[in-house]
């Protein structure tokens, strides 16, 4: 594991992307194929399958450092990470390994068939041969959460770099459901074939946020339709067979089972690139019928007629098994809209309706209508943009409209985890109820590192109550918290759930007692709830 | 019996001699164990620290400040305690202070590490009844890498940055930790420039006597052009101006203890962090405690709750006091 060892050291330690693109392809270009395939795995969220709890490991890395519980508990919450911690307080290794990544990985899996004794037993020896970096990563191994400070859009220009294949095409192949115990590195990446899974996705396609609209000049090269506020998903039907995938590629398809009846009415050899939407009588429903479907495996038949969902279709991706991708945006569009024609008005399908517009004030004004038709905002498209892979600048832009606001007084403050361990950086905010204060949502986004710095030392000095990780404050500070949605959620004491809730500002200028109220958040939920 | 020492709000205070150890407001006689800025503060009507300390103190404090000096374990009488100073190895001329009152001896740690720094006197163990000590890094998940290889560490990443032609900007406290660095570059790889913050210390120190590779000071008028691929030594705050964007497209790096955590060496987003402290680790504080075969232990910065507990969990008769030092915070300049 040495040599992943180093590589993860590499990236993790540069905040420079060329310098980890750098490691990585030099990693890609010399490292054995399964452990490169395993590091292509682990830096695109897949793990090995846990075998074992946390709790588990935090009392076997205890003993065998000699350490009560207890300050194995404080010095994780100084360190903010379950892994690190263990790697830093056993004692010096004994021996030393020239296993590799993937003898590791093939380890953790044979002890994961075997009983409790032998598991602690194998974890304990692989912590006393393996030096503080191959630990932590061995550790990480057995708890997941594998996350490094490289996207998969940069591993994927390392792996362009290494093996002289377009990023797009990469980007195309490392998509879907594989692991390293159903692939192997020849046939997912030196396989000139993406499409020989049939259920592998495309790339989806992501919008920046739009800039300026003067650059967008003239109107008439754009198409415009509304920003729906579903679950992203691609559709697809090859051999019969459908497959439903969310964005960040999990597989959605028993989730909503009435999708199933597209496969009667579409042809085979369709890709459709859609928003998964709460649907009736022609309306999206709120963002909160949707909600009560998501994380259900199976779906009882109340859920089904309480919040039946369709797909809303933006765009067509393949076409008679053809991928289509690199034709124009009108292109596409004509033929969904031939597709969608062909479809009885009782399937679960909906072309998304261009919204007409002469010109950018009119189209302005469509914007600010999108909250009551439960729309984040507009979508602009570039009439003869083609389908790319990624977020992209230039052809497609994002719209939204602006955030909800409300001033709220901060009064529990939290230490984050990795990068923020050890600096408080999770807030509980309340609003005004009467004399009192109320808390209603926690935020932990939105702030400079600069200010969450100065809060830090502010929460020290201003501490009334100690709860575990959780620091009640004297209420003084006043925040601008900004959101996208507001919900009625009687399992809050405030009544109110917020959507994205993050900090706009710190309203250093405003005096707690001019915060808002419970009333101001009641009357936003009857307005936009 | 009387306590030796006793905590006030202006500091350290022994009654039978009528003196502050490192006070943090003004008082007429304060015994200072070493020249840190929330050690060694301003205002105190007469300072007496060791003679190796006093340079950098009068330095810092200014002409006016009064310093009286005294050599390690050579004895003082002040009133009716007995004083001696003895090697803390935090850094050049840092002490312990040893108090002793009608056979009773505390003694104040200052700040202090116990691995030889090939600079600072080594730290020396002091028998006493009662020990005041820090606790910076009192928490089982510090422990330091050992000298040699952090030199390794250290060259190894200069060298590399030479070889690319590259500055290699390495972020360390004025006094101390810089000199400890300095000890440890190797001169062969390429010229070492240093921040004027930095320069000021190394002038102090090695004009008693205390030997300091060549250096060269970084002035607004020269060219740092004509040094490629030197080692630039900052002060942590120089790092984040306008000043550091002379060098270029620099690697950059930042020594210090806290770099043993990987969110915080992530937050400082440089190139390197090197695992180095002038504090005693986990390992270091508790072979230093036992050590002095004192019972009574008073923690007094740091990690200190869960320390004290530690502490009492191994049969001490373990203290919190609060204190106005810092030791060796994360975001200090």
């Amino acid at each position: 594991m040495k040599d992943f060892a180093a590589l993860f050291a590499r990236i993790d330690e540069s905040t420079k992307t060329s310098v980890k693109v750098a490691a990585l392809a030099a990693y890609f270009r010399t490292a054995p194929d399964d452990d490169k395939l395993w590091t292509i795995a682990l830096f695109s969220g897949r793990r090995p399958k846990r075998m074992i709890t946390a709790t588990k490991l935090r009392v076997w890395a205890a003993e065998a450092a000699g350490l009560p519980d207890w300050l194995f508990e404080e010095s994780y919450g100084i360190v903010g990470d379950l892994a690190e911690t263990i790697a830093l307080i056993l004692p010096k290794p004994k021996g030393t390994s020239d296993q590799s990544l993937t003898d590791w990985i093939t380890h953790i899996k044979t002890l994961s068939t075997q009983d409790e004794p032998a598991r602690r037993a194998g974890i304990l020896a692989a912590w006393e041969v393996l030096p503080t970096q191959e630990r932590f990563l061995f550790t990480k191994l057995l708890t997941g959460g594998f996350r490094v400070g490289v996207s998969q859009k940069l591993m994927t220009r390392a792996l362009a770099q290494a093996t002289g294949q377009d990023e797009a095409t990469l980007t195309h192949k490392l998509m879907g459901n594989w692991t390293p115990a159903t692939t192997t590195w020849t046939d997912l990446i030196d396989a000139d074939d993406p499409t020989a899974d049939l259920s592998r996705p495309y790339p989806f396609y992501l919008a920046y946020g739009l800039d300026s609209l003067d650059e967008l000049d003239p109107a008439t090269d754009w198409n415009a339709e509304r920003k729906w506020d579903g679950i992203r998903g691609q559709f697809i039907l090859r051999g019969g067979e459908h497959h439903l995938w969310s964005r960040g590629e999990d597989l959605m398809t028993d989730r909503f089972p009435e999708l199933a009846q597209l496969r009667d009415f579409l042809p085979d050899g369709t890709v459709i690139d859609g928003e998964v939407l709460a649907f009736r009588d022609e309306k999206p429903l709120s963002f909160n019928a949707l909600q009560s479907r998501i994380g259900r495996k199976t779906v009882p038949k109340k859920l089904l007629i309480e919040a039946p969902v369709i797909l809303m279709a933006y765009d067509l991706l393949e076409h008679r098994g053809q991928d289509i991708r690199k034709q124009t945006f009108t292109s596409r569009r004509k033929e969904l809209e031939k597709l969608i024609k062909a479809v009885p008005i009782t399937t679960p399908i909906r072309l998304s309706a261009s919204v007409p517009f002469t010109d950018w004030n009119a189209l302005a004004a469509e914007r600010d209508r999108s909250r009551e038709l439960h729309a984040e905002g507009l979508m602009l498209k570039r009439l003869d943009s083609p389908y790319l892979a990624g977020r992209k600048r230039g052809d497609w832009w994002k719209w939204k409209v602006d955030p909800l606001t409300i001033d709220a007084v901060m009064i529990y403050a939290q230490a984050g985890h990795g990068r923020r361990a050890n600096l408080f950086t999770d807030y509980t905010f309340a609003v005004w109820n009467g004399n009192e204060l109320t808390p209603f949502t926690k935020a932990y986004s939105g702030l400079t590192d600069a200010e969450f710095r100065e809060i830090t030392a502010w929460v020290r000095k201003n501490t009334l109550q100690k709860f575990g990780p959780v620091r009640q404050v004297t209420p003084h500070h006043v925040f601008e918290i900004a959101f996208e949605g507001i919900n009625a959620s009687p399992r809050h004491k405030s009544g109110v759930a917020l959507r994205f809730p993050r900090m706009l500002r710190w309203r250093k200028d405003k005096p707690m007692a001019e915060a808002n109220t419970l009333a101001d958040l009641k009357e936003m939920l009857a307005t936009y709830g | 019996m009387a306590d030796v020492l006793t905590f006030t709000d202006r500091g350290i205070y022994c009654a039978a001699g009528d003196f502050y150890i490192d006070p943090w407001r003004p008082v007429d006689r304060a015994l200072i164990t070493h020249g840190h800025a929330d050690h060694a503060r301003a205002g105190m009507g007469s300072y007496l620290a060791t003679d190796a300390a006093a340079p950098v103190m009068q330095h810092r404090l200014g002409p006016q400040a009064r310093i009286e000096t005294l050599k390690f374990l050579e004895p003082r009488q002040i009133g009716a305690a007995s004083v001696s100073y003895h090697p803390a190895g935090h850094v050049p001329g840092s002490a312990q202070i040893k108090v002793t009152v009608k056979g009773q001896s505390w003694v104040v740690s200052g700040d202090y590490k116990t691995v030889a720094d090939g600079l600072s006197e080594p730290f020396a163990p002091v028998p006493c009844h009662a020990f005041i000590t820090e606790c910076t890094f009192g928490l089982p998940v510090f422990s330091w890498t050992p000298q040699d290889v952090l030199t390794d560490q250290i060259n190894g990443w200069w060298a590399a940055n030479a070889a690319a032609g590259r500055f290699s900007i390495l972020g360390a406290y004025a006094l101390g930790k810089a000199q400890r660095l300095l000890t440890a570059a190797d001169p062969d790889i390429g010229p070492i420039l240093t921040h004027g913050a930095i320069e000021n210390t190394n002038e102090v120190l090695r004009a008693q006597g205390i030997p300091l590779p060549d250096t060269i000071r970084v002035t607004p008028d020269m060219n740092v052009k004509d040094y490629p691929g030197a080692l630039v030594l900052a002060t942590p705050g120089a790092m984040a101006q306008p000043w550091a964007r002379q060098f270029g497209r620099a690697s950059t790096a930042f020594a210090s203890g806290w770099m043993a955590l990987r969110g915080v060496r992530r937050r400082r987003a440089m190139d390197r962090g090197f695992v180095v402290s002038d504090h005693a680790d986990w390992e270091g504080l508790n072979t230093a405690i036992r050590a002095t075969g004192a019972q009574k232990i008073f923690v007094t910065h740091g990690y200190t709750d869960p320390f004290r507990r530690w502490l009492t969990d191994q049969g001490y008769d373990a203290h919190v006091v609060s204190t106005d030092y810092t030791g060796d915070t994360e975001d200090e300049a």
